[in-house]
């Protein structure tokens, strides 16, 4: 039998605010597991600003600061240098924050952050568009997605640029841990998460959260989609230690990504042809991926 | 006490460094920079423990003071126009979060045109951010207000963050004899900051988080609004203990000069009080009854010190450095409202010295012989009149 890696604790209680399936709120239940109680959180405008409950009630077991929407950099910040002022180096200082607040109008704070330094984690659970405000397009979303500010229409007006990829911004940041996860691998999430608890300067994770709202699919296929976008390659795992790449999760045989585009509604739109460019744009994605972690690892 | 020559920045920074804050955040903007310059010396010659943050925005130095205070240290920052303007979002959230923040802010004139020369439209148009608003006269009162501010704001029935305005150049880059008092002395006075709740492991506690209308986001609105109506009590109560301590002892929210007889009384913001006094010396010496009130604090207003000077004359004129477009200027409109029903004698508001614009003796004087003239007839010629416009022969000196 193999020995549990997930510790057993729990920081969320029952009674979240969130839709049925969401993907943010399983991750912020690992990442809490991961982390443990000495933890202070600060979280901007997003799902999660309202997911913990409503005033008084909260369904989270640390301490949280409620921030502005692109703050969440420059709030951490303020916390981590205030504890270490009281000589409270020990405490975790986490953001959590969606695509939209890290990708689009918190990226400027959070570069700063990063750039100076701070011993902090910032997480970003992408689920791919502004969700809490009903399914806008966001810099994370994918290529060919449908949202209500890319609706297609007679002129086929969907997301076709690439998604912005914040986790290769914030390796070009050389700061010391970079990683991506997702829910359906709750151990490798966990043991990055844990790895940078070890590692101090500023750590940086995006977990990869689906939604079944904003992606049109029904509820119970959330951990699926999760798992399909690692084994199609549109989500690679990895991690960036101190500028070394290493694919944590590698897919033997690829899946096509039709598979994963298939399931949810906001793709249901994509011809063939459209497919097959994603395809080939997935495809080259992860080649590039893997010369990285070949070059980042030769003597 | 040391006796030292300051700039209204060094002194800011000083005000700042005797008050201990434990973060202060940091990003330029002409003309406040030199007083994060001189604060970033002093911690990096071990003169002040301070954690010193370089952000890469004013906005991002207002969340990052809103977090490191909310955690439990004093936090500092200053700021000037454009960078006061890109903090409003986060203004409204320090003083809804009831964070007795420290902010220095030298009034600079909005672009566009670019200007860099004092103006007051930048914290004017911050009058509704919860935020208590002190305008200083020189670089002493600059000092001293900082350190009375963190008194003041940090009182737990207070709770409210404060900016202590200096105009640009005429204060921030002008040196003159300033009082450093001991820090002992500020150490007694201020004592250790004592913060009313704070994020710490252990103690779940979130702060800020979603209130449904039948909530209590208006009683937190309404308690908010108590606090700053009993800030007035406690900045008349902390100038006096100040003065006590301190030996200088400042006039609580509004700086009265010769308006016992007076005919007609000027009421201006910062710096514009010193040239004024001069005038008024200089018509009082020949037998003019004038007299000025300097309005320290714009933020509680001092409605009720107003309406006992409206008692006393015949007339007030009004001088704002800024304008709010649409009707009169805010030192102005906030008067009158506060008169109204209180009062009938006639009121003016002058407009003057946008952009830096010298407000010069010789013109303050014609203000006064105008405001003299009003107080004979009993009646304004016109409710607001721009004051030194190019080509207006009227002021012209």
């Amino acid at each position: 039998m193999r020995k549990l890696t997930i510790p057993e604790e729990e920081y969320m209680l029952p009674g979240h605010t969130a839709c049925l399936g969401c993907g943010a709120t399983i991750a912020m239940r690992y990442v809490l597991k991961a982390l443990g109680k000495n933890t202070i959180l600060s979280i901007p405008a997003c799902c999660w600003a309202v997911i913990p409950g409503v005033y008084p009630r909260r369904t989270l077991q640390v301490p949280l600061l409620y921030t502005a929407f692109e703050v969440t950099g420059a709030a951490i910040s303020g916390i981590r240098e205030a504890l270490n002022a009281m000589g409270k180096e020990d405490v975790n200082v986490v953001g959590f924050a969606g695509d939209g607040g890290t990708a689009d109008i918190g990226l400027q704070a959070l570069s700063g952050a990063a750039e100076r330094g701070h011993n902090i984690f910032y997480i970003m659970y992408d689920n791919e568009a502004y969700m809490n405000t009903g399914i806008q397009r966001s810099g994370s979303t994918p290529m060919g997605a449908w949202t209500t500010t890319t609706p297609g229409g007679k002129r086929r007006m969907y997301k076709w640029e690439p998604k912005k990829s914040v986790a290769e911004i914030m390796v070009a940041h050389h700061i010391p841990y970079v990683a991506t996860v997702t829910i359906a691998y709750p151990e490798d999430l966990i043991a990055k998460i844990k790895r940078a608890k070890e590692i101090k300067g500023p750590k940086f994770i995006q977990i990869l959260s689906p939604c079944p709202t904003g992606w049109r699919y029904s509820p119970d296929k959330t951990v699926e989609i999760s798992r399909l976008a690692v084994q199609t390659n549109m989500f690679p795992l990895y991690e960036v230690v101190k500028g070394t790449y290493r694919i944590t999760v590698k897919p033997k045989n690829p899946k096509p990504i039709k598979e994963y585009l298939r399931l949810q509604g906001r793709f249901r739109h994509l011809t063939d042809e459209e497919i097959e460019r994603i395809q080939k744009q997935v495809d080259e994605n992860w080649k590039e991926l893997l010369k990285k972690e070949k070059c980042t690892n030769e003597e | 006490m040391v006796k030292m020559i300051l700039t209204g920045n060094e002194s800011a920074a000083w005000g700042a460094r005797v008050s201990r804050p434990k973060v202060v955040a940091a990003y330029p903007i002409t003309p406040q920079t030199s007083i994060i310059e001189t604060i970033a010396e002093f911690i990096a010659n071990g003169e002040m423990d301070a954690r010193y943050i370089r952000v890469e925005s004013e906005h991002s130095a207002m969340a990052a003071c809103i977090a490191a205070q909310n955690t439990g240290v004093r936090t500092f920052t200053a700021t000037s126009s454009h960078g006061l303007t890109l903090m409003h979002e986060l203004l409204i959230w320090a003083s809804g979060a009831r964070l007795p923040i420290v902010m220095s802010v030298v009034n600079r004139a909005m672009a566009p045109p670019w200007s860099v020369w004092t103006d007051q439209l930048d914290s004017m148009a911050q009058r509704d951010t919860g935020w208590m608003q002190m305008y200083a006269e020189n670089n002493q009162e600059v000092l001293d207000s900082i350190i009375m501010a963190y008194k003041i704001g940090e009182k737990h029935h207070i709770l409210l963050p404060t900016m202590v305005m200096e105009d640009a150049f005429i204060l921030s880059h002008t040196s003159e004899g300033v009082d450093v008092p001991e820090q002992k002395t500020v150490d007694d006075f201020l004592g250790e900051y004592d913060p009313a709740f704070k994020l710490e492991p252990g103690d779940p506690a979130g702060f800020g988080s979603l209130i449904m209308p039948e909530g209590p986001y208006m009683e937190f609105r309404y308690k908010m609004a108590l606090a700053m109506d009993a800030a007035r009590e406690e900045i008349r109560k902390t100038t006096k203990e100040f003065g006590e301590l301190f030996g200088r002892y400042y006039p609580g929210l509004v700086e009265e000069y010769h308006t016992e007889d007076a005919d007609a009384i000027m009421l201006v913001l910062g710096t514009i009080g010193s040239t004024a006094k001069d005038v008024v010396d200089y018509l009082r010496s020949k037998g003019k009854k004038i007299g000025l009130a300097r309005v320290r604090y714009f933020r509680p207003f001092p409605y009720e010190e107003i309406r006992a000077l409206a008692k006393k004359t015949n007339m007030l004129g009004i001088v704002d450095r800024s304008y709010t477009f649409g009707y009169g200027a805010n030192l102005y409109t906030e008067s009158k409202g506060a008169l109204y029903g209180h009062s009938d004698i006639p009121i003016k508001n002058y407009v003057m010295g946008l952009g830096g614009r010298d407000i010069t003796p010789a013109l303050l004087e014609k203000v006064f012989e105008d405001m003299l003239q009003i107080s004979r007839e009993g009646q304004v010629d016109r409710e607001i009149e721009w004051v030194g416009l190019q080509g207006d022969k009227r002021w012209s000196v």
